[in-house]
């Protein structure tokens, strides 16, 4: 009977580094560990590490607001991200861990004719690739959503929504423990508290990566750093199109359950969903300048409180329980940097902004497919960091900034 | 936190009233740069955690655009200053 109370390790002790491993990833974050997996699980590949720098899951894995969706702009970026539901909805039962995934819809209102327009182009964009989507006006709001202040008081009233029946929210933390362990199970080492110090570089070639544990060699290196992949990228010498900044978020005390849909309003600049636990999350836009510096801000709070009063009054009491930031690394068009870079054997996972946890799962698969064969998958080249040099870009302004 | 930044004009401020238009980057020189020249200074950045020289504007104030350099780690403005004029063109 006791050892239900027993403290299980969900993965091994860290021992000593290794001398060399075939595939080295920095970032222990959901990107990084999903790559092992998967590099593990479909590709044979197990002599892998992975490099944390903190804890697993302490940078934007664990700070995001959780939320679920395919329902971009894009025909390339929406094709990626209803990869990623689908993994996701598959995801429990094949990491055998219980992620908590509600999909009970997602909601992003328009509260102008402009509004309206968007929502419309990305329902078609949407439709045409299969993904659930559509226009609902503010009757059908009112069913999916009651609580929802639907009247002219607001300065921007409701005029409708883009109705997105697979979103939802997950449990973030869950989605790292269950990477972690499954990785660690197939036979991935995870390092946490090694911080990557140093990138030797010979000619077009990684060939050992510096810690602060130690130098190990390495065949293939994948970074996956969110924030701070401009001076992961610094160490082998290359600059990327990438900006730092911080996003915040914050919850309020739990209350009854009485939201089950995720809210959006981009002109609002902000996103609220109840969480499992009761508590109102909420997160809205990034800094808009850049910054390695995660404190959070009071004008933050004060205008994200506003705005979320103007979809739920009833809120108006609740209190705020805590804040956190965390950093983002945003590319000039809103889409992520993935897969080669000109060093051959240096993988990148980056440019994710405020969208990068949704992503994971069909990161991880994409990412595992190219160290493991060299071949970039069709559904990342349009993600490439090439674009930036041939000047094609993949906006994605319209669905990923603030649209969470 | 959010931070004071100094405008030349008004003094101290909160951060919110500016905008903040990124690091200073450098034109590429000669009369016809090529697509990857061009490309690399539209898109890429140094993004530096550390002292940066960057350029902002006090847009819900005086209007005025100014240099200044501020650590990215502590978001400590370390100084301001006018810009120089463009060189003839």
């Amino acid at each position: 009977m006791k050892d239900i109370f027993r403290v299980r390790r969900m993965w091994r002790q860290p021992g000593e580094l290794k001398r060399r491993y075939d595939v080295v990833i920095v970032g222990g974050g959901s990107h990084g560990l999903a790559t092992a997996y998967y590099l593990a699980k479909r590709h044979g590949i197990t002599d892998v590490c992975i490099l944390e720098k903190s804890y697993i899951g302490s940078g934007a894995s664990g700070r995001n607001t959780t939320i679920i969706r395919a329902n971009y702009r894009t025909p390339e970026g929406a094709a990626f991200y209803r990869e990623s539901v689908a993994l996701y909805e598959r995801l429990s039962a094949e990491l055998d861990f219980n992620l908590m995934f509600s999909q009970h819809g997602h909601l992003t209102l328009a509260h102008s004719d402009r509004g309206m327009v968007v929502s419309q182009e990305r329902a078609e964009v949407n439709k045409l690739l299969g993904i659930k989507s559509e226009v609902i006006g503010p009757a059908r709001i009112r069913e999916l959503c009651p609580q929802l202040d639907l009247s002219d008081r607001p300065a921007y009233p409701i005029m409708g929504a883009l109705y997105h029946p697979p979103g939802g929210i997950i449990r973030h933390d869950a989605v790292v423990w269950g990477f972690a362990r499954a990785a660690d199970r197939l036979g991935v080492e995870i390092h946490p508290y090694t911080e990557v110090t140093g990138l030797e570089r010979d000619g077009d070639r990684i060939t050992a990566v510096e810690t602060t544990r130690g130098r190990v060699e390495a065949g293939q290196v994948v970074s996956a750093t969110a924030g701070w992949s401009s001076l992961v990228a610094g160490l082998a010498g290359m600059r990327l199109p990438i900006t730092t900044h911080i996003l915040q978020a914050f919850v309020t005390e739990p209350v009854k359950p009485f939201l089950d849909v995720v809210i959006v309003s981009g002109q609002l600049h902000v996103y609220v969903s109840q969480t499992d636990r009761g508590e109102f999350l909420i997160g809205a836009e990034i800094e808009p300048y850049t910054t390695y510096k995660g404190t959070g801000t009071l004008s933050f709070l004060e205008y994200s409180a506003r705005h979320v009063l103007e979809l739920f009054p009833q809120l108006e009491r609740v209190k705020v329980l805590r804040t956190w930031t965390g950093l983002c690394d945003l590319s000039p068009d809103y889409s992520p940097i993935l897969g080669k870079t000109e060093i051959d054997n240096f993988h990148l996972s980056a440019g994710w902004g405020t969208y990068g946890f949704k992503a994971a799962p069909i990161v991880g698969v994409t990412l595992a497919e190219l160290v493991a064969t060299g071949k970039t998958p069709e559904l990342i080249a349009p993600f490439a960091l090439e674009r930036f040099h041939t000047d094609t870009l993949v906006s994605e302004l319209a669905a990923a900034a603030v649209s969470h | 936190m959010s931070f004071l930044l100094p405008c030349p004009h008004c003094g101290p401020r909160p951060v919110d009233e500016y905008a903040c238009f990124g690091e200073v980057t450098t034109r590429p020189a000669g009369e016809s740069p090529s697509l990857r020249d061009l490309t690399e200074y539209v898109y890429f950045r140094d993004n530096v955690a550390g002292v940066q020289r960057e350029w902002w504007q006090h847009r819900d104030g005086c209007g005025e655009w100014f240099l200044a350099e501020r650590d990215t780690r502590t978001n400590e403005v370390l100084s301001i200053s006018e810009p120089e004029p463009a060189p003839p063109v």
